[in-house]
């Protein structure tokens, strides 16, 4: 089995045990409201760095764009729930497919441009992206989008987060991902080697771009009310911020990186100042004493900890 | 109002507006020049710039020419630090490490400031008489014209600094070849952060400036004139002083014609179209010259 392998089942199994303990605890009413919400907010940041980390660790395309392409999966989705009353499962497919189609249609002539251009260029996209959602009347403009059915559950989060976080390891260990790392590698290196590069930097950025979509959804029906405010380039920030933390090119990086920023947000939610000095400090020391990141290219399924404990349990 | 008036009336404020990009402007294209690195930080140095010009003038009772000389040295000394404590320490490091780090810088900029100032926008004095002048109908105010005035002196003063003394031949030979340079006895290292003060010195200018014109200043000012002037850089030709300050009046007045005739919320995404066209269609800028990659 190439696509599941005994690993992947493991991490499968685990997941579903961690799920079923937050569950439990959530339905024993062991954890506030608050910090309930922070869990939807893990997953759906997991959901945004790994996908980033597709994008900016794997393929090496520095993109600062990504709540644009989160708002688009946002706004979609709210719109077929709440005004053509449609199930939750139609709102996020829906965005991911619309945020999917506007990043291929925007990764097509932007991809050609390299490093900090393309960081400028995307960071823009992002902008242009949210100043059109605000001028159209249709979802309230500046205002935002009032009225949406809370129909984000915990479960949705941790499984769309299990199947993100399944898909987009799997793409990066075929054939496609593989083109992506040498890319990142050597661009020119990988053109002369036959890797068609604008294809796969276009098909990166676009399933990127669609789970953003998807988190966007999931996002947007955590809460009664969305605004564009909550998409501007600062978000996009964020979930770079929680990408270089864990590991341009690590999924576990991901993971612990947006842990690690949506822990830090809520527990510092009343010093914002405080928050946002110390991701400086931290983005700054990094790349001092770490530029690779918390986990670099290491992933926790590879690490030699887990091998041992495998062998141990066939003797 | 007629069409041409407006149109004319927009022109004005265009260029008051584009000439302070085209301040900002300068920093970032010198910079660029000579690292090759995108200071995201510099919006926020000219946000700093703004205050310092601001405690000038409010505590310390400054009128606004040594407050604008104040403003620029201090910051223009933070620009050094900034410098040697951030990005010296990365000189061989890969480009998205350093430009990541300017992220950081410009967070922790942006952040300090709102701990030592508050996040509340303050009011910037009124440093010189409200006097406006018609010509025939059209009516040009004295901040503007005096915004056009400083403006020009500076450039005045960057280009004989640049082109004249031997510090600016020492500065253009680093830019065009930072290693040859080195090899040539030039102190690269020096240079690099002399860079550093002028454009800081140059963006706090703009920063005072923006306060006398728009009379409100608050720690988050500086991020967005310090992206549209990175898209005026790119517009000019980044690495080249006169492609900033074009680039700059260019933008201004682009921004001051979609708020006149479309309206003022696509402002910002003008800027952003500007750039994503002039990346695709001519990269290397109005005044740039085409450079082929090599392995």
């Amino acid at each position: 089995m190439n696509f599941l392998r005994r690993n992947d089942l493991i991490m499968l199994i685990f997941g579903i045990a961690l799920f079923a303990l937050l569950q439990g605890l959530i339905s024993a009413g062991a954890i506030s409201s608050f910090w309930q919400l922070n869990l939807l907010l893990i997953g759906i940041n997991v959901i945004m760095s790994v996908s980033l980390n597709l994008i900016n660790g794997y393929t090496g395309q520095f993109s600062l764009g990504h709540a644009g392409f989160m708002a688009v999966g946002a706004y979609v989705g709210v719109v077929l729930t709440t005004n053509f009353h449609l199930p939750l499962i139609v709102a996020l497919l829906a965005g991911a497919a619309g945020a999917g189609a506007l990043g291929f249609l925007i990764g097509l002539p932007t991809l050609r441009l390299r490093g900090d251009y393309l960081a400028i260029a995307t960071l823009g996209l992002g902008e242009i992206i949210r100043i059109v959602i605000m001028n159209i009347q249709y979802v309230g403009g500046a205002a935002g989008f009032k009225g949406i059915p809370h129909l984000t559950t915990f479960a949705w989060v941790f499984f769309v987060m299990l199947f993100t976080l399944f898909f987009i390891k799997n793409f990066v260990n075929s054939s496609h991902g593989r083109a992506c790392i040498a890319i990142r590698e050597n661009e020119i290196a990988a053109e002369a080697m036959g890797v068609n590069t604008t294809k796969y930097k276009v098909m990166a950025f676009t399933i990127g771009a669609a789970f953003a979509g998807v988190a966007g959804g999931l996002f947007a029906h955590s809460f009664y009310l969305i605004s564009p405010a909550s998409f501007t380039f600062m978000a996009s920030f964020n979930y770079l911020i929680m990408v270089v933390l864990g590991g341009l090119g690590s999924i576990t990086g991901s993971i612990a990186g947006a842990f690690v920023v949506t822990f830090i947000s809520a527990a510092l939610a009343n010093w914002p100042e405080f928050r946002m000095i110390i991701y400086a400090l931290a983005l700054i020391l990094l790349m001092f004493y770490r530029p690779q990141g918390l986990f670099g290219y290491m992933e926790i399924t590879n690490a030699k900890i887990f091998d041992k404990i495998l062998k141990r349990g066939r003797e | 109002m007629d069409f041409t008036h407006l149109l004319v009336q927009q022109l004005i404020n265009g260029v008051s507006l584009g000439s302070i990009y085209a301040l900002i402007a300068l920093g970032y294209t010198m910079i660029y020049g000579i690292i090759k690195l995108i200071n995201f930080a510099h919006g926020d140095i000219y946000m700093v710039g703004a205050y310092i010009g601001f405690f000038a003038i409010t505590q310390a009772g400054m009128s606004i020419v040594p407050a604008l000389l104040v403003s620029m040295v201090v910051t223009g000394l933070l620009g050094m630090v900034v410098e040697k404590l951030a990005y010296k320490p990365l000189r061989h490091a890969p480009r998205i490490s350093i430009l990541i780090t300017a992220i950081g810088v410009s967070f922790f900029l942006e952040y300090t400031s709102m701990y030592f100032v508050t996040p509340t926008p303050r009011t910037f004095p009124a440093v010189i008489d409200n006097i406006s002048f018609n010509l025939g109908s059209f009516v040009i105010n004295g901040q503007q014209l005096m915004i056009l005035g400083i403006t020009v002196l500076l450039m005045a003063i960057l280009t004989f600094i640049v082109q004249k003394t031997k510090t600016g031949k020492a500065m253009r030979a680093a830019s065009f070849d930072t290693e040859t340079a080195q090899l040539m006895g030039i102190d690269s290292d020096r240079i690099i952060s002399l860079t550093f003060c002028i454009g800081s010195a140059l963006a706090a200018a703009a920063g005072v400036l923006v306060g006398i014109y728009y009379n409100t200043i608050d720690p988050l000012m500086g991020i967005m004139p310090g992206l549209k002037a990175f898209v005026a850089a790119v517009l000019g030709g980044i690495g080249i002083l006169p492609g900033a300050v074009a680039g700059g009046i260019i933008l201004g007045i682009i921004e001051a014609l979609v708020s006149g005739f479309l309206s003022s919320t696509f402002r910002d995404a003008a800027a952003f179209a500007i750039l994503i066209l002039v990346l695709l269609v001519k990269p290397s800028g109005l005044f740039g010259k085409n450079t082929r990659e090599k392995v």
